[in-house]
């Protein structure tokens, strides 16, 4: 612990301090908002926020944009990527795949939140397990006995 | 050092609109406030080297996503309820979980150090092998159509599945409102 009093160290670790802010904070509209759209949008801030993570760990400080300087005929020029610094290709590879997939699990997140408000005409999570409980005890009054016991 | 103060200040930005975002009520402001979030994080992606990522996270995050959001508020409520419950079992969660992650930073290398362990693996071998194996300048395009082309199958497929489970789910939804308003007829 004694090391967040280093100044040095504080530095190089600041990104990641502000990202995890970031995270805890998407994770706080997840777990306290009860309107389900809301909770999307916390679920997206704290991806992007992994994502930020994730591609700074590939930055080299000096470094540049992985992209290659070209030849007139159109292919790479070796000669002049000598003493050029680029920044680690591999986790901008990994990340882009992830958005795409994030935007997928978005949609469907999404239309299941239009069915939801089809079936109990509210979005809000509150509301909807008030709901549930009265289904619940509806069905216990009218079933209760037939089935021997609570449901 | 420039490089730092900018990412510190669009952190900082991004932080402001995220806390904005927890404490707007009408949908409408933060689908428009996320759509702002997801620019942001595409100014600090390019500030990261990651151009890349940045135009798909600008397209996709602020693009695609927003419209997506804004259809769903227009087919649901438009505004949020505010909740019954106290913020303070969800904020201790959250307190808890950011230092468990703090913690786990603290054996991390610093941001930018070029002897990190993800720095001397095998990123450097991507960069040396692609221009004489695929001869693209962009090694993130290299990487992605080739290196790992089964990985961008797989996102695909993912995409596909999404794509038929939405299609799937709002299916048939006039017809269950027009079912719907004959029944109250």
């Amino acid at each position: 612990m004694s090391k967040l009093l280093d100044l040095q160290f504080l530095a190089g670790h600041a990104h990641y301090l502000l990202f995890i802010v970031l995270m805890m904070t998407g994770l706080f509209i997840v777990v306290d908002k009860t309107n389900l759209v809301k909770k999307i949008v916390g679920l997206n801030i704290f991806q992007v926020s992994v994502f930020m993570f994730y591609v700074s760990i590939g930055k080299v400080t000096g470094g540049t944009a992985p992209i290659f300087p070209m030849d007139d005929k159109y292919h790479v020029d070796k000669e002049a990527l000598v003493g050029i610094a680029y920044s680690n290709p591999l986790p901008h590879v990994l990340i882009l795949t992830a958005i795409v997939v994030g935007i997928a699990t978005t949609s469907l997140g999404l239309a299941l939140i239009v069915r939801i408000r089809e079936s109990f005409n509210t979005i809000d999570e509150e509301d909807i397990l008030h709901i549930e409980q009265e289904m619940t005890r509806d069905d216990n009054r009218k079933y209760g006995n037939a089935m021997g016991g609570l449901a | 050092m420039i490089d730092t103060v900018t990412n510190i200040i669009l952190l900082t930005m991004l932080v402001l609109t995220a806390l904005a975002i927890v404490r707007m009520e009408r949908l409408f402001a933060v689908v428009m406030l996320s759509g702002v979030f997801s620019l942001l994080s595409a100014l600090l992606f390019v500030t990261l080297d990651a151009v890349d990522v940045a135009f798909t996270e600008a397209a996709v995050g602020a693009g695609i996503s927003t419209v997506l959001l804004l259809g769903t508020i227009a087919l649901t409520k438009p505004v949020e309820r505010r909740a019954r419950h106290t913020a303070f079992i969800p904020f201790i969660v959250v307190l808890v979980t950011g230092a468990a992650l703090v913690y786990g930073t603290l054996d991390m290398p610093a941001f930018g150090d070029p002897n990190a362990p993800a720095q001397i693996h095998v990123g450097p071998e991507y960069l040396a092998r692609t221009p004489d194996d695929i001869d693209v300048p962009n090694v993130v395009t290299a990487i992605l159509g080739s290196y790992r082309g089964y990985d961008t199958l797989g996102e695909t497929a993912v995409v596909f599945t999404a794509g038929i489970g939405v299609l799937l789910l709002l299916s048939g939804l006039r017809r269950r409102r027009e079912d719907e308003e004959e029944d109250q007829a």
